[in-house]
């Protein structure tokens, strides 16, 4: 698969069979094409040749709606729609109920009075989190997270990290950018490592860890752990 | 004297208004007396050419033939401007020349359907100049804020796209407020009128020796005329220019 302006590709022809469980982590270098990979998933881009098939299907046979509401995405900088955290919430889900509202809000750790509250009032993790929540009003079967924590202190940080965790033990997998390698190594199942657009490795944590290109384990992070050692 | 013939020493005395104005700029060095000069004659050449041409199209036998190609050349020019003005908004063109001719059909459909106008060479090209003159900055202005709103509010509208709303559910708030800005000076600029100002038609008209009471229903049906083509013209081309942003799968197309 190309993609990415047809005079300068983004993505060089890469393939790739990503499993649906877990946590698959996206590495690379800035520019390598992450963001890329990610948003042809959810189709807010099309390749500029190949293709992408989730479930069985080409995503091009997917009424686009449809897909995204099963492929659900959340931004490195939350979206915020004008009103209170409920008024975003019926973005997502037209005419939800309190009880619905509150069911999702708790679901993502946050105290139902937040519901009354501006959205443009909350904290950066707590916009994020509200993103979350307004994802998963859609039900989706995956979740794709763009550097969802990059701009969050470490605690906010965390929550999400846990967030993310039980959504992934409870049957949502999520497709996880991160640039932060420690992350990386306390949240990934598998891991996905992009330089200048190609594949240079994809496996499980454990393989890439042993991986013969010093390139790859570094950004998998695992020369934090030799270091450490 | 009759109030409507100035006759050509008026016109000569009312220019003393434009030598007052070049005098100031020489005693105070501005430097505008060029182009205060250029502009006035510009604008009385202007006039008098189109003051002329009318005079053929109303004088003609086929006078609605004429008007009405008036009409058209009136806005494909319209349309050139806009392009002129906002030539980074796809097919501007092409949309410009919908939306006035939309704007054209409605408010001279009401104006000439009710009688309000008898449907003749000398209503027609003044009430089609009003429509076009008074849409066109803010068919120009809007297209390039909805424009710009695609490019700048991009993730707030990418973020409703990820949720599944269909593109247009997804641009409707930015449309929103950009119909809104378009819209709201010409709404307080009609309520203002009257108090702030008094309205170039209906000045003209009572200068002209007409009845004041008769001058003001011509004001009024001119300043609605205003409205409903400004309302119009943007309403249709926000709604083309939305249309051409996002592709058939509801994307937002990136444009650098």
């Amino acid at each position: 698969m190309v993609a990415g302006p047809p005079d300068a590709p983004i993505l060089r022809g890469i393939s790739l069979e990503v499993p649906c469980e877990g946590i698959l982590a996206v590495a690379g270098p800035s520019g390598s094409g992450k963001s890329t990979l990610l948003r042809l998933l959810n189709r807010l881009d099309d390749p500029v040749s190949g293709s992408i098939r989730w479930d069985g299907r080409d995503i091009t046979e997917w009424d686009p709606r449809e897909l995204r509401r099963n492929v659900a995405m959340i931004f490195q900088s939350a979206p915020i729609f004008p009103g209170t955290v409920l008024d975003n919430f019926e973005v997502a889900l037209p005419g939800i109920d309190l009880d619905r509202a509150n069911h999702v809000l708790d679901r993502v750790g946050m105290p139902s009075e937040l519901l009354e509250r501006p959205a443009d009032q909350l904290s950066g993790g707590e916009a994020q989190r509200m993103s979350i929540a307004r994802a998963l009003l859609t039900e989706p079967r995956v979740l794709l997270a763009d550097e969802p924590t990059a701009a969050l202190d470490t605690a906010a940080r965390r929550t999400i990290e846990d967030l993310a965790r039980g959504l992934a033990d409870s049957g949502v997998p999520l497709v996880w950018i991160t640039h932060d390698t420690a992350q990386l190594r306390r949240l990934a199942d598998h891991a996905v490592v992009l330089i200048e657009g190609d594949i240079a490795a994809f496996g499980h944590l454990a393989e890439l860890n042993r991986h013969g290109d010093a390139r790859v384990r570094e950004l998998v992070g695992a020369t934090l752990d030799e270091e450490s050692e | 004297m009759n109030a409507a013939d100035i006759g050509l020493t008026g016109l000569a005395a009312s220019s003393i208004l434009i030598a007052v104005g070049v005098a100031i700029s020489m005693w105070r060095h501005l430097g505008l007396e060029g182009q205060l000069l250029w502009a006035a004659l510009r604008a009385l050449v202007q006039l008098l050419i189109v003051g002329f041409a009318l005079q053929l199209v109303i004088d003609n036998e086929n006078s609605l033939v004429y008007s009405l190609i008036w009409l058209a050349v009136m806005q494909l020019f319209a349309s050139y401007t806009t392009w002129r003005r906002a030539p980074e908004v796809p097919s501007v063109f092409l949309l410009a020349l919908i939306a006035y001719s939309a704007s054209m059909i409605v408010t001279l459909g009401v104006l000439f359907g009710f009688q309000v106008y008898e449907f003749e060479g000398r209503t027609i090209v003044p009430l089609a100049g009003i429509v076009v003159g008074n849409s066109l900055s803010a068919t120009v202005l809007l297209s390039r804020r909805i424009f710009d709103a695609g490019r700048e509010r991009r993730t707030e509208i990418e973020g409703r796209l990820a949720l599944g709303l269909s593109a247009v559910d997804a641009f409707q708030p930015v449309l929103r407020n950009s119909l809104r800005t378009a819209l709201i000076p010409q709404i307080e600029s009609t309520k203002a009128v009257g108090i702030i100002a008094l309205p170039g038609a209906m000045v003209g008209l009572i200068l002209a020796g007409v009845d004041p009471a008769d001058a003001v229903r011509v004001q009024i049906s001119v300043m609605y005329l205003v409205l409903g083509s400004v309302a119009t013209t943007t309403a249709v081309m926000s709604l083309g220019i939305s249309r051409k942003m996002f592709t058939s799968s509801d994307q937002l197309i990136r444009r650098s």
